[in-house]
């Protein structure tokens, strides 16, 4: 089973709150995912809009929260949300993203590992959203990062795992759990992460814009154990010349 | 007294504890996190935190992010 941060997971797919249609598609989608982890954000309140309450819908003792500095530019901002987002009862989980450039929301490396260090000595468990650099995924473990959240592809894109050769780097060097966020635009985007070995994905956008996001949410749940099990189960080598599938020999009937 | 939340200004009376704001805002103070000058408010301070002239006041919760 996925463990981190000494907290064990069945489901290795994460889910991502935003751009659902309505509160009910949400709920259903996130049964239908099967997942225990749920990423959600921080704003201020419209007090125009006082019921439109999320927590009216997500139940705290079914799922482990996840909030995210989404929003943050640089670590002073990040750990100032991080600091709110302890403070509403989250728990020290956080998905830390600090992402200046609106345009490409990738995120900022520098700024990303100095409030990783400041988090984790505040006693949070640190989840950080960084670009696909295996480097920087071994600078974070040992700042202290419970796992590292490297990008199959910029936030929102459905691009799917285009950074698949520096993911398959940062897995094969990490000691903490390796999470492919973001970018994964289809089921088969979150097998390929897992059958080269991610421990989890964190999927939102794939989901909540489908045209049946339920339906979606449960079809990524089947790839991402699909593609687990296809890592334990252990790939056949690729190889550039064909091998028979069938015996070359016992054809002497149809050779004269 | 006028005191800023969430950017607009807002007319209360001098009584007015954090707990009575949320409340007559219709929200609801579990799901509310406030910051009070800059100054995160821990929830079991809501009941005595007496609002005061001029206070910028940011009330902040989850919503749907991935």
């Amino acid at each position: 089973m996925l463990k981190i941060a000494e907290k064990t997971f069945r489901s290795r797919l994460f889910l991502g709150t935003g751009k659902f249609d309505s509160a009910e598609t949400l709920k259903k989608a996130i049964e239908a995912s099967g997942s225990e982890m749920i990423t959600v954000a921080l704003r201020r309140v419209d007090l125009n809009d006082p019921a439109d309450d999320i927590m009216n819908v997500l139940d705290r003792t079914k799922y482990l929260f996840l909030p995210n500095t989404s929003g943050a530019r640089d670590a002073a901002e990040a750990v100032r949300l991080a600091r709110l987002a302890r403070a509403a009862g989250s728990g020290d989980w956080l998905k830390l993203e600090v992402t200046p450039d609106p345009r490409t929301l990738l995120p900022d490396p520098i700024e990303t590992l100095k409030a990783t260090e400041e988090l984790v000595k505040d006693g949070f468990i640190v989840l950080p959203y960084i670009n696909a650099d295996p480097i920087l995924a071994l600078r974070l473990q040992d700042a202290g990062a419970a796992a590292v959240m490297p990008l199959g592809a910029p936030i929102g894109t459905n691009l799917g795992l285009i950074t698949k050769f520096q993911v398959e780097i940062i897995i094969d060097q990490a000691r903490v759990p390796v999470v492919v966020d973001a970018g994964l635009g289809a089921p088969s985007d979150a097998a390929l992460a897992m059958e080269i070995g991610a421990d989890a994905v964190l999927v939102n956008t794939a989901i909540s814009i489908a045209g049946d996001p339920v339906k979606m949410a449960a079809a990524f749940a089947l790839a991402v154990e699909a593609g687990r099990a296809a890592y334990e189960a252990g790939l056949g080598k690729k190889s550039s010349e064909a091998s028979a599938s069938s015996p070359l020999t016992g054809l002497d009937f149809i050779k004269d | 007294m006028k005191i800023t939340c969430n950017g607009e200004t807002k007319e209360i009376t001098p009584d007015t504890t954090l707990m009575s704001f949320i409340r007559d805002m219709d929200l609801n103070p579990d799901t509310v996190v406030a910051e009070c000058d800059g100054r995160i408010i821990k929830r079991d301070e809501y009941d005595t935190l007496l609002l005061s002239e001029g206070n910028l006041l940011e009330l902040i919760r989850f919503v749907g992010g991935g």
